[in-house]
């Protein structure tokens, strides 16, 4: 069975390190905030200008003036700290961040990403994404394996306009966990009840299987 | 500059912004925005502005009224969603714009700021955001090359402010408004809190009043939340 939104946030939220600066995008990687594993601290970053991000308010205690970068109220907690939008990707330009976490309409095999603009249909922006893959020690894109029709969105190259180049580490998708290096997508992980052969059925770019691949733990 | 920053109202704020200037207005979607401005603006009815913000409002509130009364000729900005009326403007070609990334966007008005004309960014680079632009290599990695902004007006919002101009943000609010206070030929902030000089702590202050022309207290600030969400 392919993976829900939040097991494919539970299975991202894995990858945390104690002590990492990380920064979440709209979607699913926004869940990825309510897996963070047991004796593990993250700081949330948000670009918008705030370190240090708590979870959404009680109803009451809703602030205008304190948002996440999905527009989304939000709280802080102790130790938080705000800042400018010029000094927030500051942080993150300088590599402070030491994980990025986004959504993707496409990725290519060599890591290339397309999430900003489909063109005569949708003109939103790329808001922040185009800082942060350019500069982002870690990203890490969380996408469902294919779109709508049916079309693979892990790709030889993206048919949509980039949003940065070669700058993917790792996909978590509904049906697995990829790592991208120089031989494209190597799947390291499963879904539970989803088959390599499905995977590589749905997987248009170049595509090898890790020698010692497992099902993911979600 | 004159040292008697302190107006009545957005009116008299904006009195000398004209048609087909460019506009640098603060806020992050709708946290931040000045309410107050954007309403006299509507008012005065001046068009052809050019007009920099992160974002483009939504259809009835922020820069949308702007839009709704076909003022803006040029949109600058990094993301315009929730916003029909854009949308609409945009794919019939109507409104002009430039989409750019929010950390390029802060920068532009940061570089302003500092008197620097250009920076490098790796922002956009082996995208279309790079077509034209010049590329230079350092230490193994490209970077674009991005000009300053050159704005005959910010329009910010602050917290608080004093009688000379001095300005504090509230939370994250700040966002764009004190590098685009920075980067105005001309700046007007509207507040919510209005004090004598000397009220505010000086270590708290996050925009020197040097860099404000003008400031006047807002009223009946709406401080609409674009997306409410609660926990519970």
């Amino acid at each position: 069975m392919a993976l829900t939104k939040e097991q494919i946030a539970k299975r991202i939220a894995q990858e945390l390190q104690d002590g990492f600066y990380v920064n979440l995008g709209i979607g699913i990687p926004t869940l990825v905030a309510n897996y963070i594993p047991e004796g593990i601290e993250v700081e949330l970053q948000s670009e918008n200008g705030l370190l240090g991000m708590g979870p959404f308010p009680i109803t009451g205690e809703e602030d205008a003036d304190l948002i996440n970068a999905g527009k989304q109220t939000i709280t802080t907690l102790a130790g938080s700290v705000f800042f400018d939008s010029a000094m927030s990707f500051g942080m993150i330009r300088a590599g402070k961040v030491d994980l990025t976490v986004l959504g993707a309409m496409e990725v290519a095999d060599n890591g290339d990403i397309a999430n900003w603009k489909v063109p005569g249909k949708m003109v939103k922006g790329m808001g922040g994404a185009m800082d942060l893959v350019a500069s982002a020690k870690n990203i890490i894109v969380a996408m469902q394996h294919t779109d709508k029709a049916g079309n693979s969105k892990l790709l030889k190259s993206c048919s949509l306009p980039i949003t940065g180049r070669a700058c993917v580490k790792k996909i978590v998708s509904d049906l697995g966990v990829f790592d991208i290096t120089e031989n494209g997508f190597v799947c390291i992980e499963h879904a539970p009840g989803v088959s390599i052969e499905e995977i590589k059925a749905k997987t248009a770019g170049r595509l090898s299987i890790h020698a010692s691949i497992k099902e993911m733990n979600v | 500059m004159s040292l008697h920053k302190v107006v009545a109202n957005a009116e008299e704020a904006i009195k000398g912004i004209q048609s087909g200037q460019t506009l640098l207005l603060g806020g992050f979607g709708l946290c931040g925005i000045p309410e107050n401005c954007i309403t006299a603006l509507v008012k005065k009815g001046v068009d052809q502005l050019t007009c920099i913000s992160n974002n483009a409002g939504v259809d009835d509130f922020g820069i949308g009224l702007l839009l709704q009364t076909k003022q803006v000729k040029k949109m600058i900005a990094s993301y315009v969603g929730e916003n029909d009326e854009f949308e609409r403007q945009l794919l019939s070609g109507e409104l002009e714009v430039e989409l750019i990334p929010q950390g390029t966007l802060a920068t532009r008005c940061m570089a302003a700021g500092y008197g620097m004309p250009a920076i490098y960014t790796p922002a956009g680079v082996g995208t279309e955001v790079a077509d034209g632009k010049e590329v230079r290599n350092f230490n193994g990695k490209d970077y674009l090359l991005e000009y300053a902004f050159d704005a005959d007006y910010a329009i910010v919002k602050a917290w608080k402010g004093d009688t000379k101009g001095n300005l504090i943000f509230k939370d994250t609010a700040r966002n764009f408004n004190p590098l685009m206070a920075m980067a105005g030929k001309i700046t007007i902030a509207e507040v919510e809190h209005l004090v004598e000089a000397g009220s505010l702590d000086p270590n708290d202050i996050h925009t020197p009043g040097i860099y404000v022309n003008y400031i006047f207290q807002g009223e009946a600030y709406e401080k609409r939340i674009e997306k409410r969400t609660v926990r519970n």
